[in-house]
């Protein structure tokens, strides 16, 4: 990266678009986060201490760790979700496609178009299935004919292999799907505006087996079209699907007497799982964990 | 393999024992029919009440319906066309006032209050004098009422007028319009909202498709038990000029100039009227009962229109 004209360059211009075009081609290798120094505040409390890392395109990363560790805050980090939390503070480098998104001129609400979420409860609308899916294309102003908003539709749909489940019922509310539909549901949701990023935030702590399995297939799936963060507290789900890990702890800070989220290791999967660098990653994978 | 057997039978022998032992639980069964009690007692006296009330206006509510609906208010209590027809318009116009003015006001404050307004104390000040305000008795929104719109803004509001009447219990409803308004937005799971904003939403696009459609029922009964608590308020009507004497004219429903007239009457007042009249003339307390049965009947479909505006959101909602 030469380029280095801070002031003139697009990639604070705020174009978004741009700086996602200049970042093409579609390389595997390619960096869709990069963090440097990460620190999440809730008012005084500190919950995540210099986190730093890069997400790479087209894969899969997964977050784990024990509760509190702060591996949820950094993944709402990622499409400013954080921004909801009135005492949140984000301090450090958080640049997505080089842009970074904390900049006061950012607008979170294009950052959240473009890195979609699926939250750990499913929350489908309490409306029709199609509505479900159809909201985030007509707030966004994707589609303006309905030709296009039911291709948008059934698209999503069949991409989180759900359509063939509801395409007859459509106009019917979406609270009347299992959990597992609601929750492909909810991912149909994320990406029928077409983002670049899926942040999940335990998506399938709510379900059963049979509906894990089949969230983790479509993760596969979709992860050549899209770039997928995930936080999981299942740590075998992690092996199986992700490409890097992130092994977060919580740590207790000497001066403040508060446990601190800390970024511990961050590698290729198989690493983490099979020849992790640090101790206390391999204490937790191992299921030692103190 | 028989000691086995017995201690089976012991443990469930001393399971069936414990598992009976809720059907003995006094205190628990205490509890339940004092509750039921408290209840029984409460609908025994609004049952008295209302039975009272209804025997006590049989003559007139059976007698010439259509009359006393019509009539207007009469210096005898014979007098075959004494009605209350003066007051149901005041009230009605009255209510129009209410929800015009509370209702928009309110749901707006209330909004502001739990979507955009920082939690800090300035806020907590304002909410905690809402709530204040909501304690307050009416007669001091008569008060307020009298010096403010009726003399300030007299040339506006015409004086002692259904307008002044009007915005001034729209005023004394308007905290509990806004304090409803707030529990049911507040009320809607933030996981909605979230999923809003994750695929893109702006701030007002969340609030006008996730939040105001989740808290629509909410709102909806809230502000309608408001009004129908204002629509029964007499004190405060009582300082800003309900004339409690004979009026000239009998406005129909829909005739706009009175609005602003300067003499009105309404519901709650004309019910104090007859009452005290009844002193001297017997027959309007049968007047006055049956003014409080129409009253009632206001009410009660005001609320009724509450309950089916509450289901119908409810089952938009989903």
């Amino acid at each position: 990266m030469e380029q280095a004209e801070p002031e003139a360059s697009p990639r604070l211009g705020l174009d978004l678009d741009r700086a996602v075009q200049a970042a093409a081609p579609d390389a595997v290798g390619d960096a869709v986060f990069e963090v440097e120094d990460l620190n999440v505040y809730y008012g005084d409390f500190r919950a995540v201490q210099d986190a730093s890392f890069t997400v790479y395109k087209h894969e899969i990363t997964a977050m784990i760790g024990p509760s509190g560790c702060g591996k949820t805050t950094v993944l709402r980090c990622f499409n400013r979700m954080n921004d909801l939390i009135p005492t949140a503070r984000v301090e450090g480098r958080l640049d997505f496609q080089k842009v970074p998104i904390y900049d006061p001129r950012v607008d979170p609400v294009e950052v959240r178009r473009r890195i979609g979420m699926v939250f750990q409860k499913p929350n489908p609308f309490p409306k029709s299935i199609y509505d479900n899916i159809a909201f985030g294309p007509r707030v966004t102003g994707m589609a303006k004919k309905k030709s296009d908003l039911d291709d948008i539709v059934e698209r999503s749909l069949n991409r989180a292999a759900l359509w063939d489940e509801v395409n007859d019922r459509m106009k019917d509310s979406a609270l009347g799907l299992s959990g597992g539909q609601q929750q492909r549901l909810c991912i149909a949701r994320a990406i029928a505006v077409d983002p670049d990023v899926l942040l999940m935030d335990e998506p399938c702590s709510a379900l059963d087996p049979i509906a894990t399995a089949r969230i983790e297939d479509l993760m596969q799936e979709i992860k050549n079209d899209y770039t997928i963060v995930i936080v999981t507290h299942n740590m075998q789900q992690a092996a199986r699907i992700s490409n890097r890990t992130a092994f977060f702890t919580a740590q207790l800070d000497s001066t403040t007497d508060q446990r601190c989220g800390l970024l511990v290791e961050y590698d290729r999967t198989e690493t983490i799982f099979s020849n992790p660098s640090d101790e206390r990653t391999e204490n937790y994978v191992t299921g030692r964990f103190g | 393999m028989a000691k086995a057997r017995l201690i089976g039978d012991r443990t469930n022998k001393m399971m069936v024992q414990a598992m009976e032992r809720r059907a003995t639980d006094v205190r628990g069964r205490v509890f339940q029919i004092t509750l039921l009690t408290t209840l029984l007692i409460s609908l025994f006296i609004l049952g008295v009440l209302i039975v009272d009330v209804v025997v006590d206006s049989w003559g007139v509510l059976t007698g010439r319906p259509g009359g006393f609906l019509a009539g207007t208010m009469r210096s005898l209590s014979d007098d075959p066309k004494l009605g209350v027809h003066q007051a149901l318009v005041g009230t009605f116009w009255i209510a129009v006032f209410v929800a015009v003015l509370a209702f928009p006001i309110g749901i707006g404050a209330a909004i502001w209050l739990e979507e955009y307004a920082l939690k800090n104390r300035f806020t907590r000040f304002i909410e905690l004098n809402i709530r204040n305000l909501a304690g307050v008795p009416s007669i001091v929104y008569g008060l307020l009422g009298l010096f403010l719109f009726v003399k300030s803004l007299g040339d506006l509001t015409g004086g002692k007028s259904i307008a002044a009447a009007g915005i001034t219990l729209a005023i004394l409803v308007l905290p509990i319009v806004i304090i409803t308004a707030q529990e049911a937005i507040r009320a809607v799971p933030q996981g909605l909202k979230e999923g809003a904003y994750g695929v893109g939403a702006t701030k007002w696009t969340m609030i006008r498709s996730q939040v105001l459609p989740y808290a629509a029922p909410g709102i909806f009964t809230g502000t309608l038990l408001s009004m129908s608590r204002g629509i029964g308020e007499a004190a405060p009507l009582l300082l800003v000029g309900a004339v409690t004497g004979r009026l000239g004219s009998n406005p129909s429903f829909f005739d706009l100039s009175a609005i602003n007239a300067e003499a009105f009457m309404a519901m709650p007042v004309i019910i104090v009227e007859w009452v005290q009249n009844s002193g001297r003339d017997p027959g309007f307390a049968e007047a006055a009962a049956a003014a409080i049965v129409v009253l009632l009947v206001f009410v009660i479909l005001m609320n009724a229109a509450a309950i089916f505006l509450r289901n119908h959101f409810e089952k938009k909602r989903g």
